[in-house]
């Protein structure tokens, strides 16, 4: 296990460490979801009471767009100055540089939904959730965006190969990330519109933390040939 | 000569192929005849319902064309033959074709049959999906690379996008079932209890658009070869110019 954690935790910390003296993908995704709200405030009427029920997708619509933008960087940044080729050659096993870019993705991802999150509910005049609603709700955030980066990171690093890695990377992946986002949408949903039926949520987030268990595994066993060299 | 001749195997079609198209087109035309004149007219959706063969059998093979992409791409990274990647890719590619005809010959007959060109009931979302991902695939083997490379990124991504396919259907049956439950199940009870006429049509269509699979995939292969003869030559006589 340790050859596993030891570098994968150097990877991680490698990202952060990066992010946290150049600011500059955090940053990037801060201001874009802040400007995904901004467009929805025009697309729907905050004012009108029927729009509360559109919040949940909007969490989820942010969240993947702002979350493309980091898993593009995270892979683009490696290419500079031959990095990848670097990690490639290692001596550690490929899955722990997917252990490793999961949790620094992870981490950027649920830093931006931190701070975006409150401020849709804020700019939305959405009710504060409290309690139990409240766990709920961090779960289901944190299995929806856990799936959602197991399977972004190994098609990052497989659209990394291309030149034109932005424009591949979300035709790759929306596709596949749609049983997380109905899954996650619907979940939030419940939680926060009518919480009478969080039975129904409970589901939800099974259905969900299967999906991340099944590409997590794969990703997991199939990473070693995306970064074959 | 002969050295030639060497070169050209498996890009010229073998005996079996001609056989297979020797076979394919009387067995179109039986089929056409099964669906237009023999089967009887349905007696609610009239003559429109003369699609369902196409849309049926198109969509049974688009998904039997997956599958021989997901087994060929895990047979290609474990044994990283090129033949099983160019399987793999054209198989991919007849089954985006497919579920295009799938997709179109679906909102036809949908419109008179629900009275609605879509719906967004999990078999048709599915299959919508299904063709974005598969055109996902074909993007990627599009990639500016060395086929090993390419072949192993495009393996990866056949393999994982086949295992989220059940997971797909599965979460979007779900979610309609929580909106409005029970939509489309009387369109495939009325396709569960069929004439038998109608059924062994349905049957004939499968088989012989599968026929029609194999002899795409065949020729495919014969073209992709072809293609990278021609690459090769082309290197060769560049090589010459030089020298």
């Amino acid at each position: 296990m340790k050859h596993l954690f030891a570098p994968a935790m150097a990877i991680a910390w490698k990202d952060l460490y990066a992010e946290w003296k150049t600011k500059q993908t955090i940053t990037t995704m801060l201001i874009f979801s802040g400007l995904v709200i901004v467009t929805f405030s025009f697309a729907f009427d905050p004012s009108n009471q029927a729009v509360s029920a559109l919040v949940p997708g909007m969490i989820w619509v942010i969240t993947i767009f702002s979350g493309i933008l980091g898993l593009n960087r995270s892979f683009m940044q490696e290419k500079q100055n031959d990095h990848l080729h670097g990690l490639m050659v290692a001596p550690v096993d490929p899955s722990a540089i997917y252990l490793g870019k999961c949790m620094a993705n992870l981490v950027f991802v649920l830093l931006v939904q931190l701070i975006s999150v409150p401020l849709l509910f804020l700019l939305f005049d959405f009710h504060v959730i409290t309690g139990v609603g409240l766990i709920y709700f961090v779960m289901i955030v944190f299995l929806g965006t856990f799936g959602f980066i197991a399977v972004g990171t190994l098609l990052a690093a497989l659209a990394t190969h291309s030149k034109s890695s932005e424009m591949l990377l979300p035709i790759l992946l929306f596709p596949l990330v749609t049983p997380i986002v109905i899954a996650a949408v619907q979940a939030t949903r419940i939680v926060l519109v009518d919480q009478e039926g969080v039975s129904a949520a409970l589901s939800w987030m099974q259905l969900m933390a299967a999906y991340d268990v099944i590409f997590f595994v794969v990703g997991f066993l199939l990473f070693e040939h995306v970064l074959e060299v | 000569m002969t050295n030639d001749r060497d070169e050209l195997t498996g890009m010229v079609p073998t005996k079996l192929h001609k056989v297979l198209l020797a076979i394919a087109v009387p067995m179109t035309l039986v089929a056409m005849y099964l669906v237009f004149i023999w089967t009887p007219v349905e007696r609610m959706m009239g003559p429109v319902q003369k699609i369902f063969y196409f849309h049926v059998a198109s969509a049974w093979n688009a998904f039997f064309a997956f599958f021989i992409v997901f087994v060929f791409s895990l047979l290609y990274l474990f044994t990283k033959k090129r033949a099983y990647d160019l399987i793999a890719g054209v198989s991919g590619e007849i089954g985006v074709i497919f579920t295009a005809i799938v997709l179109t010959t679906g909102p036809i007959w949908a419109r008179s049959a629900w009275n609605t060109w879509w719906t967004w009931e999990p078999r048709l979302t599915t299959t919508l999906i299904l063709l974005f991902m598969y055109i996902a695939y074909i993007m990627i083997r599009n990639l500016d690379m060395e086929w090993q490379k390419r072949a192993r990124l495009a393996a990866v991504f056949g393999i994982i996008g086949f295992a989220n396919v059940p997971i797909v259907y599965m979460s979007i049956r779900w979610w309609e079932s929580n909106l409005h439950p029970v939509v489309m199940s009387e369109g495939e009870s009325a396709g569960g209890g069929l004439e038998p006429s109608m059924l062994f049509t349905l049957i004939f269509s499968v088989f012989t658009l599968m026929l029609i699979y194999f002899i795409l995939l065949q020729k495919g292969l014969y073209v992709e070869k072809l293609k990278l003869h021609v690459k090769k030559m082309k290197a060769k006589e560049q090589e010459k110019m030089i020298s």
